[in-house]
């Protein structure tokens, strides 16, 4: 029972399968056997956020799930952000323009992040933007350029409120 | 930071997976919840376990049903269920302040009652709330169901009262009797890490004076602390800051060495809880009427 067995799962809308051990991450089976390597692995142990994907539409930390666990899920990563024609989301957008971005490491986790955010509560406040932000760590950017960025995202996708949370 | 080998299964009942726990053998198989904390331990090989047996997925665990004038909470429901739920804000306030304190939205999305109470740990939120709020937490195991006292459930560091073959499969938190006024605190060094220390505490107004005081605080022992000499200290007594700062300092006095680490020395988490327990005290009387 410990050998790779076949998963399947709905990844950013296309019906995927590979083989998993049971030990195998769902970080690891994105990465290393769907090939989407823009899901990043960071501290694998929950703290970082950098693996942060969508759960059946909820953002989750893919270095705490087993790849086993999400057979017959449907799962968003960041390369099902843009449209296929290479057009970034608003919230890419948003943070393109916002600086929300350095180094680049930590933002597929981020996008994630507020995309979940943004989906259930599409004029959040400073407050819930910073109890999601928090869950996430960037150490280049600072986050105030991230907050404004959400904010500029919200507005973007019609919802948003302005950058003092008013 | 990859798990070792093991093996996995899924079973499709609680009752599949009490049998499969009596089947191992002790210590070879560990039980899946949320895995917010388990998987950091697998990861770092902390935790080597030969069968994981998955019950994330059993939907009979996962529900928030009114129990007479309380709640009984399925195991599986996740942090995030409890947090968004209705009946939980408007019944068991307590509850619900403590659950946005634990982690962020990403990980309250995955972790659930259930596993935050059978994990234990000495710092989290949830054995606080169950201590506080009188709850009972129901057991499954090969003979059968049993109900036990959270004051009975909670041993020590990690370490409940479930046998190896035993799954929690639900938490019964009682009614906040009327009038009863609550307070939830913690200290945590960035929002949303685990606390530091914290202090739960309820009371009562009866005639102008404290009744029935429940004060337990967690992340200062090896395991969350009902702390009887404040609570009797304040018992009887009219609502007033001094009082409340006698009971603070009578909780530090009488609890045992906190642990030191390299987020606080003892002295400095039995500072945090005479400060906690007496800003508690005096939140909780001005709930409570």
């Amino acid at each position: 029972m410990t050998m790779a067995r076949q998963v399947r799962m709905t990844v950013n809308g296309a019906a995927c399968e590979g083989l998993a051990e049971p030990r195998t991450t769902l970080a690891d089976f994105l990465r290393g056997e769907l090939e989407l390597t823009g899901t990043h692995v960071g501290c694998e142990h929950g703290v970082c956020g950098v693996c942060t994907v969508l759960l059946d539409g909820r953002a989750i930390r893919s270095c705490l799930m087993l790849a086993v666990q999400a057979d017959g899920a449907d799962v968003t990563t960041v390369e099902g952000l843009a449209e296929p024609d290479g057009k970034l989301h608003p919230i890419q957008e948003a943070f393109v323009e916002e600086h929300g971005l350095q180094c680049g490491y930590c933002t597929p986790g981020f996008l994630m992040a507020i995309c979940e955010l943004l989906e259930s509560n599409p004029s959040p406040s400073d407050e819930e933007i910073k109890d999601v932000l928090g869950g996430q760590i960037c150490r280049c950017t600072g986050y105030q350029s991230i907050l404004r960025s959400v904010h500029s995202a919200a507005a973007k996708l019609g919802g948003g409120r302005s950058a003092t949370g008013a | 930071m990859k798990p070792a080998r093991f093996d996995y299964a899924a079973p499709g009942s609680l009752a599949e997976a009490v049998t499969l726990l009596a089947q191992s053998g002790e210590d070879e198989a560990k039980i899946l919840a949320g895995g917010q904390s388990l998987m950091p331990l697998l990861n770092m090989r902390l935790a080597r376990p030969q069968l994981l047996v998955d019950v994330s997925g059993l939907a009979e665990l996962d529900y928030i049903r009114e129990q007479g004038a309380g709640l009984a909470i399925g195991a599986m429901t996740t942090k995030r269920a409890l947090e968004q739920s209705e009946l939980v804000k408007r019944r068991q306030p307590l509850l619900h302040a403590a659950t946005v304190l634990i982690g962020h939205p990403q990980i309250r999305n995955r972790g659930t009652i259930g596993g935050s109470m059978a994990q234990a740990d000495p710092a989290a939120e949830y054995p606080a709330v169950a201590l506080a709020m009188d709850a009972e937490l129901v057991v499954q195991g090969p003979d059968g169901e049993r109900c036990i006292k959270a004051e009975d459930f909670f041993v020590t560091y990690l370490t409940t009262a479930l046998e190896p073959a035993e799954i929690l499969s639900e938490v019964r938190v009682p009614e906040l009797p009327a009038g009863t006024g609550w307070s939830f605190r913690e200290v945590a060094r960035r929002h949303g890490d685990f606390a530091v220390a914290g202090a739960a505490v309820t009371l009562r107004l009866e005639a102008g004076r404290c009744a029935d005081t429940r004060i337990v605080v967690f992340g200062v022992g090896d395991r969350a602390l009902r702390v009887d000499e404040a609570e009797q200290l304040v018992d009887g007594e009219a609502p007033t800051s001094g009082l409340f700062e006698r009971a603070g300092t009578k909780l530090s006095e009488v609890i045992e060495e906190p642990l030191s680490d390299l987020h606080a020395s003892a002295d400095y988490r039995r500072d945090l809880a005479r400060v906690l327990t007496q800003r508690g005290l005096a939140e909780a009387a001005s709930r409570a009427s």
